[in-house]
């Protein structure tokens, strides 16, 4: 009865629960600040970002092709990778084309993450180097991402100090700033030897080819232009109709994710370095990703492809907050992880995931594009099934008739030593001695 | 306006004082109060734990119980949400009138005013976060600061879930034991020693958590609240 995420979950050192609580409490506060300031009727943003997305599944085909057109006139070079075992091998071959032992540095990318680049790379003989800080510092653990905004919220400082002086790396002291200096001065150097570079993508512009990558480091812009050779990876689902409608959604996404207006660093990459231009990477390579994606859009978890990844129902998620990201044991936790984990991976293999929610509402509430997460984990629920199935039937014999519904609820006290999940923490609720029926038939 | 009371399993067996409360509050604001007997269950347990099959039988007798032209009232949010967007998924009940007591109170009928309550003091509030698919977050709020004797607080991020969950509570013990003491002391720092909410579900859980923990609140449903004023 008894779920394994609740096991896993209760092992997390309290210090763990105490970052994740007080990191995604704060991203909360700030998204809302955001949100107020930055948008005179969210509502109607809301909706109008709602509608687009609908309008990208509904034509994801169509707006595919176009992109890829729009690239091929850029100059970028485009891929199709159905699933990850596809992807990798296209990616090792454009890595081992640009070198045979390769140095490729690495910008945040959940797509990376799930299908597992790294250590393809490493095991093919390149090197991999992780640039966004907290990715770098995930690296240098040998660890996952716990968050798909901010890979270390279960860390705290003096936790990555630790790590930085573990790995050759001595910062003087705990303060924010040093630690990102010690791991500017590091990563400055593999940007300067790089002959790859590797980065996710936010946003795919169908109507122009634009590459739209946001970030808050300058190391994306580092490793998508000082490499000969820059490759974006992107899941399907990215891509969007015109630039126009990056207006909202690049505003959509700061304030939903960081609480900001925009982020530090826009970038829209338009193809590679033109004969005029100073610098810029030789080539570009856009590889698009499928990996179970086609499968969700036809199904009924459809609307997870909407998914924006701003972590906004990660934060305000009561379940993520206690559990933190890898109690989850996938790239993508939270709530949104719960519905696209067992969408990607098929329900047989992640379907419980969708059981580790109170159904509380709040993801819903604050998902910038208003996917109906609830309803979606439900539908998992559904298809997996009841474990154990068997007390259900029993369950629905005894309600479907007053009579036997009475009886079952009299002997309710006699189930306590059924309900230890609910006893070992809790106290048994006595009844009340009023017998509600029994004074709707006396009373005049 | 006759209205019909949906019992829900939790007051039937274990707080039937509340259903007595809904009677009495109804009828105070000139309700004519219809229970049918036969009703037993509306299905959510099961619907949440992934069976539905058992869920939609039981959902169905349910949904045979009740008129689809009066509104029907109930003493929880969890279970009107149920009777709402739960139903529509089974394909059952489209066009129930169902509404949670505080929404039903503050958005059908309309009070503006109430009786002091036999004890005057200070309460905390938790919503319930099905208050959000019946788009009622604030009803419980504004009803009991119509009580003129009660003062109302509200915890610090009070739109945070209490952690029941509902068979979550058992699948999941120790998460749903986390939320709740996060919650728990949310609550107690306001200085207010009675938790009122909407929903003997998130209730009971956080009493038998405070209980077990020595934590020294009391708890409350709102329709037992409204009624001290007629005691």
């Amino acid at each position: 009865m008894r779920s394994d995420f609740d096991k896993r979950a209760e092992r997390l050192p309290l210090k763990v629960v105490d970052s994740v609580r007080t990191a995604s409490a704060n991203k909360v506060q700030g998204r809302f600040q955001a949100i107020a300031s930055v948008f005179a009727e969210y509502d109607s943003a809301r909706r109008q970002a709602a509608a687009t997305k609908e309008y990208v599944l509904d034509n994801l085909a169509d707006l595919l092709v176009e992109l890829e057109a729009s690239c091929l006139k850029n100059g970028v070079q485009v891929h199709w990778a159905e699933d990850a075992e596809q992807a990798n091998r296209l990616i090792l071959g454009i890595v081992s084309r640009a070198a045979p032992s390769a140095l490729v540095v690495k910008g945040k990318s959940m797509a990376t993450e799930e299908i597992g680049l790294n250590e393809r790379l490493i095991q093919e003989g390149h090197q991999v180097v992780e640039t966004d800080l907290g990715e770098f510092v995930v690296q240098l653990d040998d660890d996952v991402p716990s968050h798909i905004v901010t890979p270390i919220i279960h860390k705290d400082r003096t936790d990555v100090k630790r790590t930085f002086e573990s790995h050759g790396l001595s910062p003087r002291s705990d303060e924010p700033e040093e630690l990102a200096a010690v791991a500017r001065a590091r990563l400055r150097e593999e940007f300067r030897r790089a002959d790859v570079g590797i980065s996710g993508v936010n946003f795919a512009v169908a109507s122009s080819g634009r590459l739209v990558i946001v970030e808050n480091e300058g190391n994306n812009r580092l490793s998508t232009t000082a490499p000969r050779v820059h490759i974006a990876v992107m899941g399907l689902e990215k891509v969007l109709p015109c630039d126009t409608d990056l207006a909202l959604f690049l505003r959509l996404l700061a304030a939903s994710s960081t609480g900001q207006r925009l982020t530090v660093y826009t970038h829209l990459v338009c193809g590679p370095r033109r004969p005029d231009e100073p610098d810029g990477p030789e080539e570009v390579h856009l590889v698009l990703l499928d990996n179970g994606r086609s499968k969700i859009l036809n199904g009924a978890l459809r609307e997870i492809l909407k998914c924006l990844r701003c972590g906004a129902c990660l934060n305000v998620c009561p379940v993520y907050r206690q559990a933190s990201g890898h109690t989850y044991r996938h790239t993508y936790s939270g709530p949104l992880g719960a519905v696209l984990a067992p969408g990607l991976d098929g329900v047989h293999s992640h379907g419980a995931l969708a059981f580790a929610s109170t159904l509380c509402g709040a993801c819903q509430e604050v998902c910038p594009v208003d996917i109906p997460i609830p309803e979606l984990l439900l539908k998992i629920r559904a298809e997996v099934g009841a474990t154990p199935a068997a007390p259900w039937p029993v369950w629905a014999w005894f309600a479907q008739r007053s009579a036997r519904w009475r009886m079952a609820l009299k002997a309710l006290p006699m189930v306590e030593p059924l309900a230890r999940p609910w006893t070992e923490h809790r106290e048994w609720p006595e009844p009340s001695g009023v017998d509600f029926r029994r004074w709707w038939d006396q009373r005049p | 306006m006759r209205v019909q009371l949906a019992l829900t399993c939790l007051v039937d067996g274990l707080r039937g004082s509340t259903g007595v409360s809904m009677v009495r509050v109804l009828e105070h604001v000139g309700c004519e109060v219809v229970f049918d007997k036969r009703q037993t269950c509306c299905g959510q347990p099961a619907f949440n734990a992934g069976d539905w099959t058992s869920s939609g039988r039981v959902a169905s007798a349910f949904v045979d119980c009740f008129d689809r032209d009066l509104p029907i009232v109930v003493p929880s949010g969890s279970c009107a949400a149920m009777m709402r967007e739960g139903f529509r998924m089974l394909g059952l009940g489209a066009g129930l009138r169902v509404f949670e007591l505080a929404q039903f109170l503050m958005n059908e009928v309309g009070v503006e005013k109430w009786r002091p309550v036999s004890r005057s003091r200070m309460v905390v509030l938790h919503s319930g976060c099905h208050g959000r698919m019946l788009g009622s977050m604030d009803s419980l709020e504004r009803l009991l600061a119509l009580v003129p004797n009660l003062t109302v607080v509200t915890p610090e991020t009070s739109e945070q879930c209490c952690g029941f969950g509902g068979t979550f509570s058992m699948s999941h013990p120790s998460t749903s034991k986390g939320i709740g003491i996060e919650k728990l002391y949310r609550l107690k720092a306001t200085g207010a020693s009675e938790v009122v909410s909407t929903d003997w579900g998130c209730l009971l859980h956080l009493e038998g958590l405070a209980r077990r923990e020595g934590i020294g609140l009391k708890f409350n449903h709102v329709a037992d609240v409204l009624a001290e004023a007629f005691e």
